[in-house]
Order: structure tokens, then C-alpha cells, then sequence
């Protein structure tokens, strides 16, 4: 089988698949739509064991075919492990399409893959499309969110990082048989450059605040410096939310860049949207209960 | 201990104006060293200094660069190279790490560590890094906020991420991408201002690189923009003058109230 749209489905360090996989795979279907029903494929790299908990997820999504690496080592991200492994996937199955979320773990991953195997990478991208002659048209912010270019690819497969949240997460397209195949690790697979050495979760403002908030309190330049975002903080607190920061805030130092919202920094969407529309909220609510392990 | 250090000379973003057509107005638009690679070059000078390693800055870029070579050199950087050729015009992230990793192979071949910016302002892509050590066939990290210690051909580095912090020891040769810092840059003493007018700048072009005309600049980029376009910021706010009145806490109490955020 050739063609298609590959997905990394990324794990967490908490274990469940990243939300952002839900979001490419949604988007992915639609791409499919329009290159004639081209195959939704996706890549994990998980623990033994696992694999039973995240199926619903991959089956939910509309997902035809999942190409499964376990091993016990898989708990823990390494570059050039999972790059190897995932080039000489790609460079089999070749996919017309292959999307990464644009975590950390992603934008780590995605050059690697691309550059070994000669191909093109668009980041960071906030709108994907199929252009009149086929091919991924991937938009994308630059010069600090200024200037949106839409970027083509010469080569196969095209390739992109997409931003967490900037698509709707997959709603349940009625059940779907899922393939699940599993690929072959050797030993020799498992590369040892770089090596993890101890990892801590919280620190000073608790980063992914953001990412998870129901309700944010943003600030601009008129909050005049740190003090006024001392007073949304408080204001946040008591609201039970989370405090927001715009560009042009951080740039003067009001706020720190972990706190930046839009589309060069966190990118946030209305949750009221979701509550008015009763299909969203149906998929808000199952997207939680598929994420999470139980 | 030998250290490769890639910089980009960007255009000021804060500063930027665009033509009707949605084009950069490139005149009168100030170079500036990518703010990212600031906390490189740091990161490079503070391993100079505890470890003793020799320094060489890459850029590839119009031949303007080579002043920010020269200002690198002048906080305490040893060589500088820039690749420039008219060829290399239009490269995308691939086709620049293909030209930087062949120009670092050239000149240092024997490098111990390679430092990057995590990204570039005005593309910021923040794949080159990568690409350059995908390329020269080494491990990378990324994220990284601080460069720990330097012993036995290890580097243990410091990585901060979404979703917390890392520590992560590297076998040398490896290439990092540096993160922002808190610390303050270096400034320019008045002996390496000296040095750097002295330091020739080794200048690369496609011929000396040995590579083809097809794999570097636009040729050799597999992605290209078909479209440039300025969103439109849409301004749905409401705005209230209340610094008189006193009735800003009023007004947003009630606001919030409205949108039902109070349960
Ligand atoms: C194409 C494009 C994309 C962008 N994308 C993003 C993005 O994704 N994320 C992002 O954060 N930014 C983005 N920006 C920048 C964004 O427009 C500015 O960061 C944002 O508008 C700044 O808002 P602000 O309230 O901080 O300041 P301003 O826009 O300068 O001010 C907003 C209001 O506050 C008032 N005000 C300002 N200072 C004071 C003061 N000292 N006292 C009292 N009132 C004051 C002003 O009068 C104004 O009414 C983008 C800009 C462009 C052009
Ligand atoms: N033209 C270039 N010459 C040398 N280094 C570069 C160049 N472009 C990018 N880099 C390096 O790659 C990093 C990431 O850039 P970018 O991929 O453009 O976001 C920069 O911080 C530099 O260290």
C-alpha cells in the first residue's frame, strides 16, 4: 500500500495520546475527502500492554490503519530512536501526506524525518488544505504572526507540524474497523546518544496552564506592567481560571512568553463556542473520556 | 574542545513595514542578530571560558552578514565563516542545512559541539537545528535552557518543555538548540573590537562547498510559498474610558457576569 495520510500519534509522559492527534486526525479526514478517499494512517509508540486502551480512540477517529511499535523503552521519547524507526516506515508505506503535532516532541521529531529523507516540512501550521492539483497547501504565521504564507512541497511526503488546538478534534464518524499492525523493533533500533536523566513536572507557573483552562483572563499593554497582571491574577484566581498575556505585553516584559496567547503563542479557542453547538459539546465530552486512561 | 556556532542575521519584526502588496518594505528595515542566537553565542563564550574551547561562527547570508560576524567575534568568538553566493538565495530550512552542515564540515570537521538558536524570528521554524544535525548524522537537543557540564566528551544539558523540565546528558559530537535566558548579553570589550577588525572572515561559496546547484537555495528547496497574505485583525472589543469615573471593576464585574463565567 502506497499514498495516503500518515499521522504521528504522539503518547504523553502521562500516557495517553496528545491531544493534537485527535485534531490532525479530524483535518486528516477531510484532506482524505478531497484525494479521493486516500487512507488515514497513523504511527504509536507505546509500552507493551497499552495498546487495548488507546484503540477506541484510533477506531473512533476514523482511523484505517495504525502502525504499532512497542516495546518497554517506548515510555521514554528518544530522537533518534523513534526517527529511524519512523523513516524506514516512511520510506515503505510512502505516504502523499505526513502530519506531526508541533509539541515539543514534534518539532523535535518532524526536521529529523524530513531532512534524512529529503523532503519538505511547513511548521508550526495553523490551516491545511488540498490545493487544485493535489497537493498539501499548509498555512502558516510568520514574522511573529504579521504574515501568513501558504506553502507548497515539491517532494513526497509533503510534510507538516500543526499547532495543538487550531483544528476541532475528531467527532465520532460511527464505528470503523481500525487495522492494527505491529511493526518489528530490534534491539539494535534503540539508540543511546542522549539519555534522559531526571525529569520534573512543575515549576514556577505552571506552563501548560494554559492548555487546559476553561477560563482565561487575558491582559494587554494597558495592564502598564507587572502590578496589573498581579490584579488579573487575583481576579483569575477568584474566577477559578488562568491568566492570558497578549504579544505586545510579553514583548515589554509585563508578562512571561509561557503566558502569551494567540497565534504566536497559545493558541486558545472559546469554550462557549462549544457549549452553543450541541455537537461540539458531544465531542468535547467524549474527548475527554477517550484521552485519558481509565 | 571545538565549537561550531550557527547565527542568523533576521530583520527587526518589532520594526517591520509592508507594502500594499503585502511584501516586506526591505529598506530601512534594521539586520538584526536573531534574539535567539544572542543566548548561543552565550552559551558558546560561557563553555569558552570554563572549558577552554576554540569558537567558530557560521552564517550563511548576503555578504552584509558578515558585520554580524564581526560583532560576534568581538565578544570573545575566535573564527567567523560566511556562506554566501548568490546561488543560496531562497533556501528553505532543508536547503540551508544542507549548505551550513556542508560548510561546517569543511571548515571543522573534527567539532565537538554545534550550538543553534532554538528559532528564528522571521521564519521561525526552529528546524534548521535539526536538520543541520540530521544531516552531519549526530544527536540534537532541543529546548535547551542551560548547558550544565562538559566532561569525558559528555554534555549534560538542561531542556525546558510544555510540560516540564529535563535533564539529559549527550555524547559529544552532538548539536543543541539554545533557548532565551535570563542573563544578560555579553557587551563588546574595546580588545575584541580590536581583534574582530583584525579576524578575516572566511568567506564560502557554492563552489568551495563542492556542492551541486540544485541542492542548495531555491533549486534545492523542496518547499515554496505560493501565497503571502496579512490577516486581518479583527477588533470585537469594546472599549471604556473609566479612568475618571472610577467604574472600571463595575464594568467588568458585570461583564463577566454576562458571559456567565460566574456559574
Ligand atoms: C497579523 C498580526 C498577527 C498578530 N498575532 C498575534 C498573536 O497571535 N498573539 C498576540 O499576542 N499578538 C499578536 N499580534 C499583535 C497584537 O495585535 C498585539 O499584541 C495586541 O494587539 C497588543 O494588545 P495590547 O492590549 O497589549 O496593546 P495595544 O493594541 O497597543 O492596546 C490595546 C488597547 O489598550 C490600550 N492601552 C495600551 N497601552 C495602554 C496604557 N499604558 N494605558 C491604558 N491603555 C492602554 C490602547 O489604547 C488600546 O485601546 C499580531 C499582530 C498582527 C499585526
Ligand atoms: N542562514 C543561516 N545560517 C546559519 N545558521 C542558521 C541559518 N538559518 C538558521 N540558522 C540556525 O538555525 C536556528 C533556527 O532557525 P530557523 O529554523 O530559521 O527557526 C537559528 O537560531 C540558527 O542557529
Amino acid at each position: 500500500m502506497t499514498g495516503g495520510i500518515l499521522l504521528y500519534a504522539e503518547v504523553t509522559r502521562q500516557g495517553y495520546v496528545h491531544t493534537v492527534f485527535f485534531e490532525l486526525a479530524n483535518k486528516a479526514r477531510e484532506l482524505s475527502t478531497k484525494l479521493n478517499n486516500a487512507p488515514v494512517m497513523a504511527i504509536l509508540f507505546t509500552k507493551p500492554g497499552m495498546l487495548p486502551d488507546y484503540k477506541e480512540g484510533f477506531t473512533y477517529s476514523g482511523i484505517d490503519k495504525v502502525f504499532v511499535f512497542e516495546d518497554e523503552k517506548f515510555g521514554e521519547y528518544n530522537t533518534e530512536t523513534y526517527s529511524n524507526l519512523i523513516i524506514n516506515l516512511v520510506k515503505e508505506i510512502q505516504p502523499e501526506i505526513f502530519l506531526i503535532g508541533a509539541t515539543n516532541q514534534g518539532r523535535d521529531l518532524a526536521p529529523r524525518i524530513s531532512s534524512t529523507l529529503g523532503t519538505g516540512l511547513t511548521a508550526d501550521c495553523i490551516e491545511l488544505d488540498i490545493s487544485e492539483k493535489g497537493l498539501l497547501a499548509a498555512t502558516r504565521p510568520t514574522f511573529g504572526g504579521q504574515l501568513m504564507a501558504t506553502i507548497l512541497c515539491k517532494t513526497k511526503p509533503q510534510m507538516a507540524t500543526v499547532r495543538p488546538k487550531v483544528f476541532k478534534p475528531s467527532v465520532d464518524i460511527g464505528y470503523k474497523e481500525t487495522e492494527f499492525t505491529y511493526r518489528e523493533v530490534k534491539p539494535e533500533d534503540f539508540k543511546e546518544n542522549v539519555q534522559l536523566e531526571k525529569f520534573m513536572q512543575v515549576y514556577e507557573n505552571d506552563l501548560n496552564e494554559l492548555d487546559s483552562a476553561e477560563i482565561i483572563v487575558a491582559g494587554g499593554k494597558g495592564m502598564k506592567g507587572e502590578e496589573g497582571f498581579k490584579m488579573l491574577k487575583e481576579l483569575a484566581d477568584l474566577l477559578g481560571g488562568t491568566v492570558g498575556a497578549t504579544r505586545g505585553a510579553v514583548d515589554l516584559g509585563y508578562a512571561p512568553h509561557t503566558m502569551q496567547i494567540g497565534q504566536t503563542g497559545k493558541i486558545i479557542h472559546s469554550l462557549r463556542d462549544f457549549r452553543r453547538n450541541p455537537a461540539h459539546c458531544r465531542n468535547y465530552g467524549s474527548r475527554t473520556y477517550n484521552l485519558h486512561k481509565q | 574542545m571545538k565549537i561550531a556556532l550557527c547565527v542568523k542575521q533576521v530583520p527587526d519584526t518589532s520594526d517591520i513595514k509592508w507594502t500594499e502588496n503585502n511584501t516586506m518594505q526591505r529598506e530601512g528595515v534594521e539586520s538584526i542578530l536573531n534574539p535567539y542566537d544572542v543566548y548561543a553565542v552565550e552559551a558558546a563564550l560561557k563553555l569558552k571560558k570554563t572549558y577552554g574551547a576554540e569558537i567558530t561562527v557560521f552564517t550563511m547570508g548576503p555578504m552584509q552578514a558578515e558585520d554580524i560576524l564581526k560583532n560576534i567575534i568581538a565578544l570573545g568568538v575566535d573564527n567567523g565563516v560566511l556562506i554566501s553566493d548568490r546561488k543560496f538565495a531562497g533556501a528553505d530550512t532543508f536547503a540551508t542545512g544542507k549548505t551550513v552542515s556542508a560548510a561546517i564540515k569543511k571548515i571543522l570537521p573534527d567539532f565537538d559541539i554545534i550550538l543553534c538558536g532554538q528559532f528564528a524570528i522571521d521564519g521561525d521554524t526552529a528546524q534548521t537545528g535539526p536538520c543541520i544535525a540530521s544531516l552531519l548524522n549526530i544527536p540534537q537537543v532541543t529546548y535547551v535552557k542551560k548547558i550544565n557540564e562538559y566532561s569525558d566528551g559528555t554534555i549534560t544539558a538542561t531542556r525546558l518543555l510544555d510540560d516540564g523540565i529535563e535533564s539529559v546528558k549527550v555524547k559529544a559530537p552532538a548539536l543543541l538548540c539554545i533557548l532565551k535566558s535570563e542573563f544578560e548579553p555579553s557587551r563588546a570589550l574595546i580588545n575584541g573590537i580590536i581583534k574582530a577588525q583584525d579576524t578575516k572572515i572566511t568567506t564560502l561559496t557554492l563552489e568551495d562547498l563542492g556542492l551541486n546547484p540544485e541542492d542548495v537555495g531555491i533549486k534545492g528547496s523542496p518547499t515554496y510559498v505560493s501565497k503571502a497574505f496579512r490577516p486581518e485583525v479583527k477588533h470585537t472589543g469594546e472599549k471604556h474610558d473609566c479612568l475618571e469615573t472610577g467604574t472600571g471593576a463595575e464594568i467588568i464585574l458585570n461583564k463577566i457576569k454576562e458571559i456567565g463565567v460566574l456559574g
